[in-house]
This record gives C-alpha cells, structure tokens and sequence, in this order.
C-alpha cells in the first residue's frame, strides 16, 4: 500500500473512532455562587467547604464544580448566575446563601430552564408554586418549620408572654412573619417587638424596652454570632425568662461569642448539628455522622456547621436523580436538566443530613417533622432536647 | 420611660458618643491636615480590636503580614523615586528608608523573641500598637502622599478603595466571625445608685484625655501650628520650612493611635467583626461633619448628641435606628452650607 493509503486509512479510522456514540458524553456541570466573603460569609463558607468536599464522579459520569463568590451581594449573584448559564452550561446551579440572594436568582433559574438549589430560608422562594418556583428547590427547613418547633416548646413551657428582637434584615422579617402568626395562634401574647443592625455595638434601647414589658421568654432572631449581642445584653440587664433562638447560628463560633450568656437557650435544628445524640434507629444518623467526621477531618473538630449540611443535602437530592435522568437525555442539553428538574420533584425518602426529603410538584423543600429537633445549649455545648 | 430607663440610655449614649467622638476628631485631623477624608477609619478600629483579640488567643495575626509587604512596598517606592529622578538620591532617603524598618522590626521582635501570643495583656496591648499603628503612616506614604496635590473628590475615591481593599484584608486574616476582648478593667463603678461598668469608665476616661491633649497638642504647641499651617496654606508652609508630607505621615499616625485605642477600648463591650469598624466610623464622620470637619470641640458635641440620638432611638423605633441618625447629617448640611460663605476650591 502507499504511502498515501495508509494515512487516508489512519484519517479514516480516527475519524471513525472519535465519531462512535457513546464514547465522549458530556461531563455534568454544577455551577454554585455562594457568598464566601460578605456579611453573609459565616454562612458561604461552611457551604463552599463542603462542596470542595463533594465527589468528581457520578454514574460514570464526571462532575465539573464552577463555584463563583458573589460577596453576599444580589446583583453579584445574579452576574455569576448569568455566566453559569449562558457560558458555562451548567446542569444545576447550587448555592444562594440568603434570601434576597435566593429570590434573584429564581427568574435567572426558570428563564434558563435551569434546576437551581436554594440554601436560603425564606418560603417565599418555592411557595406559592408557580410556573418560575418549578425549577426551584429549596435545600433548608422552611422557616415555618422551625418557628413551627419553636412555638410549640413555648407552649408546652408554658409561656404567656413573649418578647422578639429581630436583625434588620430579610432573615428577621421573615422569622417575624412567621412567629406573630404562630405565637397568636398557640395563645401567646407578643408583648415587645424590636430590631437591630448585625455590626450594632449596643442593643441597650431594645432590651431595656423588652424587658420592662416583662415577657416570659424571648426570641432572637438573627443570623450567625450577631445574635449572641442581645442575649448577651439580656443577660446583663438580669432576665430570668426563657431565651430561644433562631436555627441560623448554629456554629461553634456563636457558642464563643456568646459564652455563658447563652446557657439554657432553645433552639431549632436539623439533625446534622447533634449526629452523635440521636438514637441508632434514625435513618438519618448514618448520613449526618458520615458527613460531619468528614468535613471535620478536613477542616478541623468543632467546624461543623449546618450551612454545610444544606450543601450536603442538596447534593444528595440531585445525584439521587441523576441515573434517571442520564437515560434521558445526555448532560449539557436542555433536555437533561428538564429531566434533572422532573426526577428531583419525584424524589422519594432521600435520606440527608439534616432530615429525609419527600419532593413533590408542590412541595419543593420535602422535609417534615423528622427534619427538626429543640436543642439546649448545656455546659458550652448543643443537646438534644426532646 | 421612667428615671431609671432615662438614665440608663444616657449612659449608653455617652458612651457611645465617646467612641465617635474620638473618631471624630481623628477625622477631622486628617482632613484639616491633609484633605483626605478617612474612610479606613474604621479599619484601624478593626484591625486593632481583632490584632489583640488574636494575640489574646495565643495565636500571629495577619496584619503582621500586611506591615512586612507594607513596610516592604514602602522602602521600594522610596527607591524607585530616587531612581526615577523624583527625589535625590542621598543620605538621608536611605536613612528615612531605614527608618521605616524599625516598626516592621519591632513588630518582628516583640512575636517572635518576646513572644507576644503567650504573654499579658500590657505586652500584647503594646504589640498590637506597634503593629497596626505604622500602617498610618506607611498607608499615607503608598497611597496618599503621590496623590497630595489631587482634589477632594479623587481622595475621597482613593479612601474608598483603600477601605475596600483593607476589609478583605480583614475578612482573609481575621474570619467571617467576629471576636470579643475580655474586659480590662473588670470593677464597677458606683455612681449614686446607678453602676457604670469598668469598659464604660475607661472609654470615657480616654476619650477626655485624649481630646485634652490634641487641643492642646494644636493650640498651644510648635509641632501642632505646623500642621495646622500645612492644613490652610500648603505652599505657605513649605516656604516656612515645614514639610508637607512629614506632617501628613503624623495626622495618619495618630487617627491610627485614635483608631486602634478605640478598638480595644470598645472590644470588651461588643463583638467586633472584620467589616463592623465602617459603620461606627460611619457615625463618627456624621459628628466631624456636625463640626464642619474643621472644628474639634464642635466634633465632640456633635457626637455625643449622635450617641443620645442613636441611643433614643434604638429605644422608641429600633428598627430605624441607623436611618434616623444619618438623617441628622441633612439638617446639619442645610445650616452649614448657608452659614459658611463659599469657597472654590484651590
């Protein structure tokens, strides 16, 4: 044969090989825009810590993490939401620490048709379902839920009486917006409501103004160790009542701050923060033990933090969907993350760290009664109440 | 509100007002003498409240880092104006260039040969001043002072910068979560009936004394004429032999001192976080402005009626504490800008 020959041969035969299906599938590509640095940071970096820790690989398939900061800043989050979208093509996108984060990204997640994982609180993100929620779902513990817990130990306390001071931002409407309408309902009356700033130096004004209503107990409702500030005042000013708190401070670094002013305080939680406390018998120790020794062999003991765990279950809930929508369509084509969004909303008993999720077409969050638990701050540290 | 109530936000309010209140006058010195309003402020407040609560924690705080390359960058442009022709190369630039080795070496010895993180509190004190306290000056030598002869309006967006860029600086050595210092002086004064904690005291102690001796320090002294005259005729004073930029490394040295003795008086009172020090200099800008960024005794009134205002406000309508205060500024503004005649800018 010639020399000419056999290079056509070589040409044709390579040609043929890369043309052969079923050999070059695209990778998945997750995008997430998390807010690393920001006042939000406390709740960014738990989250982009876990997602370091993820797996590269899924049902053969290979995994790309695009993992952008947005600072905490909407119009940030929206950018990178954009290039996500439209230059990176991503499958899912993850992440949106808070809620205005949250609420900014649905438009860009239902104009892409793209499947998007919210870990911010605020139910105004899936609910009411609509055509733009579709395509949304929500990692967390709808606020609702934890006030829900909340409210209800206030009343088997037996307390009459209650006193709220929220931070000044989206996470305190919220939790007011939930607990004026819960706490009226279980009977108790809101006798004191007030507000601060996260960088305030002094909440002197407010508790002054609390506790000279004389309430039964008091919730804070802030996110991160900010929340420590008025219960630390509360203690100064020598309040005696019940102290609750919101399920956003959940870290080691709130138990520093607040040091012995904390003690006794209740608060919401999913399972992942106290894995070790619960009973054998719940499906969900396995899952959240697995992840906390991991993220705390990788980023130190004590590290934990339930931001992460948002991480983790979200992760959980999509790779749960993954094989079925492989068969599908191939990633990369608007086809598979339509089929990622329709096997998410089936998802059936996916056990996560923080509870076990039952997504259906109207319920984008999943999590029930299993997914919270009251816990006391003893001696320092988080136990299990209940 | 009762007596008691009354008294008790009082308190809270003046001692507020004392923080912003040195501040304040931190600020209006920096402006007075070199026109650049000093957006860092807060950064000072920040980085030395963290430093010390790092040191207290036995561990090396990162603004050791930021003095090395700062102190490093410092030394370099130095050079290089001396090889561009920008500045003679003599004896005395290497002199001044050694010089400003001396608190990067300090700061070296007093962590690693005095050991600082294992020490008291006195020694650590004492290391946090020497570290974070020379990045005034070095701060107006990098950034400031090859920018003197800019308007207003372009320092301004420098300062802004300056701000952002030292934030992140704090978020990347200090952490998302913030510190407390554990109180000082840890008595309680007695005051007919009504107790004023060992913080509280000590707050109001120095910011008296400190505004004493800068009044003072400008009225009656050589050294603060001089920088007084820098600040209203630049030219004028350079003719007279004083130099400019000397005087603007001194204002930037002491509203460090200011920024840095604020934070660790407010670090036992409150949680301080990597990006909390813009809001409290924040306020502290509203009382230099409610002193026109001229006066100090004006500065002072000014915030002490900033921390009673914040103060009543937190009480009767927290939620729109932040708002009503820097609404103060309008009124303020309106009443200045047709009391004071106008004046171009040179």
């Amino acid at each position: 044969m010639s020399i000419t020959a056999l290079v056509r041969l070589f040409v044709c035969g390579m040609a043929l090989s890369l043309g052969m299906p079923g050999m070059a599938l695209a990778d998945i590509k997750i995008g997430a825009t998390v807010s690393a640095t920001g006042p939000a940071a406390s709740l960014g970096i738990p989250y982009r810590n876990t997602l370091t820790m993820l797996p590269k690989e899924i049902a053969g398939q290979k995994i790309d993490w695009i993992v952008l900061d947005d600072a905490s800043d909407p119009t940030n989050a929206v950018k990178n939401a954009r290039k996500l979208t439209s230059e990176d093509n991503v499958d899912v996108i993850f992440g949106a620490n808070t809620s205005p984060i949250a609420l900014a990204l649905v438009d860009i997640a239902s104009e892409t048709k793209t499947p998007f994982f919210a870990m911010a609180s605020s139910i105004r993100i899936v609910s009411p379902m609509d055509d733009k929620r579709q395509w949304v779902f929500k990692a967390s513990q709808a606020d609702a839920l934890m006030v829900g817990a909340i409210v209800e130990h206030m009343a088997k306390s037996n307390v009459k009486t209650a006193g709220f001071i929220g931070a000044n931002d989206a996470f305190g409407e919220s939790f007011w917006s939930e607990f004026e309408p819960a706490a009226t309902k279980a009977g108790i009356k809101i006798v004191a409501s007030e507000r601060f700033n996260r960088t305030d130096t002094s909440v002197t004004g407010q508790i002054l103004k609390i506790v000279a209503a004389k309430p039964d107990a008091v919730f804070i409702a802030a996110v991160g160790t900010p929340a420590a500030l008025p219960a630390i005042a509360l203690k100064e000013r020598g309040y005696t009542g019940l102290q609750y708190q919101g399920h956003a401070v959940l870290n080691a670094d709130f138990l520093r701050i607040g040091g012995k002013a904390l003690e006794g305080t209740f608060l919401p939680t999913g399972a992942m923060l106290i894995p070790e406390q619960l009973p054998d018998s719940n499906p969900i120790k396995k899952v959240a033990l697995d992840y906390v020794t991991r993220y705390e062999a990788q980023f130190g003991a004590g590290t934990r933090a339930t931001f992460g765990g948002h991480a983790y279950d979200s992760y959980l809930v999509f790779a749960n969907a993954v094989p079925a929508a492989l068969k599908v369509a191939k990633p990369g084509t608007p086809e598979f993350r339509k089929a990622l969004r329709d096997e998410i909303e089936k998802s059936k008993d996916v056990v996560g760290s923080h509870g076990i999720f039952n997504i259906t077409a109207t319920d984008h969050i999943g999590l029930d009664n299993r997914a919270r638990m009251i816990i006391q701050v003893k001696d320092g540290a988080w136990k299990l109440v209940q | 509100m009762d007596l008691d109530i009354a008294v008790i936000l009082a308190k809270d309010g003046i001692v507020n007002g004392a923080i912003y209140a040195l501040l304040g006058l931190a600020i209006v010195l920096v402006f007075s003498v070199t026109r650049v309003i000093m957006v860092p402020q807060g950064e000072f407040v920040t980085f030395g409240a963290l430093t010390f609560a790092m040191l207290q924690a036995g561990r090396i705080p990162g603004t050791l880092l930021l003095l090395l390359i700062a102190t490093g960058w410092g030394i370099c442009s130095l050079l290089l104006d001396a090889v561009t022709g920008k500045a003679r190369f003599s004896r005395s630039l290497l002199i001044s260039a050694l010089k400003s080795l001396i608190p990067a070496f300090m700061a070296l010895v007093m962590i690693f040969a005095v050991d600082a993180p294992r020490r008291g509190p006195l020694i650590q004190i004492l290391t946090t001043m020497v570290i974070v306290v020379p990045l005034g000056p070095l701060l107006y030598r990098v950034v400031y002072a090859p920018l003197a002869s800019s308007s207003i309006l372009v320092l301004l967006m420098v300062s802004v910068a300056v701000h952002l860029a030292l934030e992140s600086l704090g978020l990347l050595f200090f952490g998302a979560e913030g510190f407390r210092i554990p109180a000082l002086f840890d008595f309680n004064l007695d005051l007919g009936g009504f107790f004023l904690p060992g913080p509280a005291v000590s707050v109001i102690v120095v910011a008296v004394v400190l505004m004493v001796l800068l009044s003072v320090g400008f009225g009656a002294t050589i050294f603060g004429k001089a920088l007084r005259a820098t600040a209203s005729n630049p030219t004028g004073a350079r003719i007279v032999g004083i130099r400019a930029d000397r005087a603007g490394s001194i204002a930037f040295t002491i509203a460090a001192f200011v920024g840095v003795l604020c934070g660790l008086l407010i670090g036992p009172v409150t949680t301080i976080y990597y990006d909390g020090g813009f809001l409290i200099a924040l306020k502290g800008f509203v009382a230099a402005i409610i002193g026109g960024l001229s006066s100090y005794p004006l500065a002072v009134i000014g915030a002490i009626s900033v921390g009673i205002c914040e103060s009543l406000a937190s009480f009767y309508a927290s939620a729109f504490k932040d708002a009503i205060v820097f609404a103060l500024t309008l009124p303020i503004l309106l009443w200045l800008s047709f009391r004071m005649p106008h004046r171009e800018e040179g």
